[in-house]
């Protein structure tokens, strides 16, 4: 392989691998941003890969081409439901944000394997008819040199996820909802002062994370493991909130931080093509993300960086 | 009197009320799925209770149970969360398989010993690292075991496959010098897998309640978990809690998984993914309410589902999955106690006073 074939694989596997965790990072930025702690992004995932498996088999002669975005859909309003769990027990019911988030990551594999036995007798969908693939993205693979490097072979989700998290930033920082939701995960008495909807904003927040949540578990179920299982969804959700730490709650920074963790969990993978990288022992490259996160958030973040009442109940005043 | 009595009565109402609601909830979606609950129920509980085997077998599930409980428990005291017990455990199991395989010529009343001694120093040190950061770097603890977990995960499955195996994917088995199964106990349950484990179980029970409630090392972590502030200006080093109560989160743990590998499975084979007593330790020492005893008692119940799972896709063709819906929804009631606690003070301000309305929630 030359050069230029060695960077071409390295982005691209790195963009289909970064792509699941784009999305649920994002979805993890917007419940923090309001406050509330969502540890239940691996469970969300989980149902929204589940779901999306479903509809791929069911639908897949229907809709053709189209199936695996229409599923993405699917994956993420089933993950919009799942949230809502999460929603109801710590904004109204008071439950600690971990215990609830524990919950939702003990509930969820149980689901959505229970339900794959209801209704394929097998703890696995087996492989989904229409899949995401690798496709060029529209004109601009023609690109001289950085087009077929950054967007030939490469995967379509990813490119979708990237144009979420510039939406999201600029939902987040341009738009009054974008300010009222930070404002409830910083300050909800000052904000409840001012007439915002305290417990609104919070539920806003939790279902976007629980839309895009469930849309990486789409892209996970529809893009990488190619069905649902058990094993689907591994730890990705986790990876994910380790990603919007390391992006520091900022929509841009935790895209460039999954796409970082979708190259250290790719190298892992194709690293025996690389040299250099082939003669890192292949352990190392496994823990990485996983280190770098733990040193990030001692040496990078100190204490000020998250939402000031973050994992807080809010109660309103009467 | 009144408020004492009453923080009794709702200290275990939630639990039980919680372990209903849960067992209703797996009912209706059971029968959401054409599925006959009783039949399920029953097939569960006839099927553990019906013999010494699967008994003991539930009795050895809930003794690893009670040991990741017991860990998630002290941390949470001091206000943590250790969701790391099941990369600790895991820990304490690769290292106890190790220091029993590598001096094999040693006797029982030394190997035995030294390798759940190894065991648990390597998971107290394991949950140490987080410990660490937080007190001196304010690094949120949840965020570091849940990374921790997956580095164990990897770290043991590289172990057992570059180093303790030549095979691949699990170890040889330690020696009978290495192993905590019991003869009298195999026998009396008709061979099942329940080992000296247990009566550790119920003594670190013991112990544990021993050091919460009778020791000021123990008063001072209850102390910095209620208000950390006050305890920092009453004297007590809110650092050194801090990382005392991780080790000995991480020491409960790493012990578990010791017991679990050397009595359970006496070998250790690669994972796909972080071992389920760990998970489950955290549901028991919610439902345990932090109470060892509680633990203790929700760790046999778990035991019981686990184990009882296994006869529902026959006996009642519901895919065991259900067992796991049902401890899922029971963690959820706990969680949010505060619907049931809302409704206990309801009933109770109403039979006292009509006149005096509790002050409720946003409803």
């Amino acid at each position: 392989m030359n050069a230029l074939d060695i960077i071409q694989l390295i982005v691209s596997s790195s963009l289909i691998y970064a792509a699941p965790l784009i999305l649920t990072a994002l979805g993890g930025t917007f419940s923090e941003r309001s406050g509330v702690v969502n540890i239940g992004l691996e469970g969300i995932m989980v149902m929204g890969a589940f779901m999306s498996a479903i509809f791929n088999i069911f639908f897949a002669s229907t809709f053709g081409g189209w199936t695996p975005w229409l599923g993405l859909l699917a994956g993420g309003i089933i993950g919009i439901v799942f949230s809502l769990i999460h929603a109801v027990a710590t904004i109204n019911l008071r439950a600690d944000h971990i215990i609830s988030g524990t919950v939702i990551n003990l509930a969820a594999p149980a689901l959505g394997v229970f339900l794959t036995r209801a209704i394929f007798g097998a703890a696995q969908t087996g492989p989904l008819p229409e899949s995401f693939g690798i496709t060029n993205i529209f004109l601009l693979h023609r690109i001289p040199i950085i087009g077929p490097i950054l967007f030939g072979n490469t995967s379509a989700p990813a490119f979708f996820g990237i144009v979420i998290a510039i939406i999201s930033w600029f939902v987040l920082f341009k738009t009054t909802f974008g300010l009222r939701l930070r404002s409830v995960g910083e300050h909800p008495h000052a904000a409840e002062t001012l007439g915002i909807k305290v417990y609104a904003m919070k539920y806003s927040g939790v279902m976007l994370s629980g839309l895009l949540g469930g849309m990486g578990g789409a892209i996970q179920a529809q893009a990488i493991s190619n069905e649902f299982g058990i094993l689907t969804i591994a730890g990705q959700g986790f990876i994910a909130m380790a990603a919007m730490i390391f992006g520091k709650w900022n929509p841009i920074g935790v895209m460039g931080a999954a796409i970082f963790f979708g190259f250290g969990q790719s190298l892992a993978r194709i690293g025996t093509y690389i040299p250099i990288i082939q003669d890192i022992p292949s352990i190392l490259l496994l823990i990485m993300p996983y280190l770098l996160t733990i040193i990030v958030l001692v040496v990078v973040i100190g204490r000020s960086e998250a939402p000031a009442k973050l994992g807080e109940t809010y109660v309103k005043t009467k | 009197m009144i408020r004492q009595s009453r923080g009794f009565l709702s200290s275990l109402v939630v639990p039980i009320l919680s372990i209903i609601f849960g067992f209703v909830f797996g009912a209706i979606l059971m029968l959401l799925f054409g599925y006959n609950p009783v039949v399920a129920y029953d097939a569960m509980i006839s099927g553990v209770f019906g013999s010494q085997y699967f008994l003991g077998e539930a009795l050895r599930q809930a003794t690893s149970l009670t040991f990741t409980g017991l860990g998630f428990a002290l941390a949470y005291k001091a206000g943590f969360f250790n969701i790391g017990v099941s990369g600790q455990a895991l820990a304490g199991w690769v290292s106890a398989i190790w220091v029993a395989l590598a001096f094999p010529e040693l006797p029982q009343l030394v190997l035995l010993p030294l390798s759940i001694l190894a065991g648990t120093l390597v998971g107290a040190l394991w949950a140490s690292i987080a410990g660490t950061l937080r007190a001196f770097f304010g690094t949120s603890e949840v965020i570091v075991t849940i990374m921790l977990n997956y580095t164990a995960l990897q770290l043991t499955n590289f172990i057992i496959r570059d180093i303790l195996s030549e095979t691949g994917n699990s170890t040889e088995s330690v020696g009978e010098n290495a192993s905590l199964s019991l003869q009298w106990l195999t026998d009396l349950t008709q061979g099942s897998r329940l080992n000296a484990g247990l009566f550790i179980a119920i003594a670190v029970v013991i112990l544990y309640w021993i050091f919460i409630t009778r020791t000021t090392a123990g008063f001072e972590i209850r102390a910095v978990g209620l208000n950390s502030f006050a305890s920092t200006y009453a004297g007590m080093s809110a650092k050194k809690n801090i990382i005392l109560s991780m080790f000995l989160s991480g020491a409960l743990a790493g012990l578990g998984g010791a017991i679990h590998g050397l009595g359970t499975f006496g070998n250790i084979f690669t994972q796909t993914g972080l071992p389920s007593i760990g998970f489950d330790g955290i549901s028991v020492a919610l439902l345990g309410l932090g109470n060892p005893i509680g633990i203790f008692f929700s760790s046999i119940l778990f035991g019981v589902l686990n184990v009882g799972a296994a006869f529902m896709p026959n006996r009642a063709g519901v895919p065991d999955e259900m067992a796991s819906i049902v401890t899922a929804a029971i963690i959820f009631f706990i969680g949010a106690n505060y619907i049931i606690r809302y409704f206990i003070e309801k009933r109770a301000s109403r039979d006292q006073s009509p006149t005096t309305a509790t002050r409720g929630g946003e409803e």
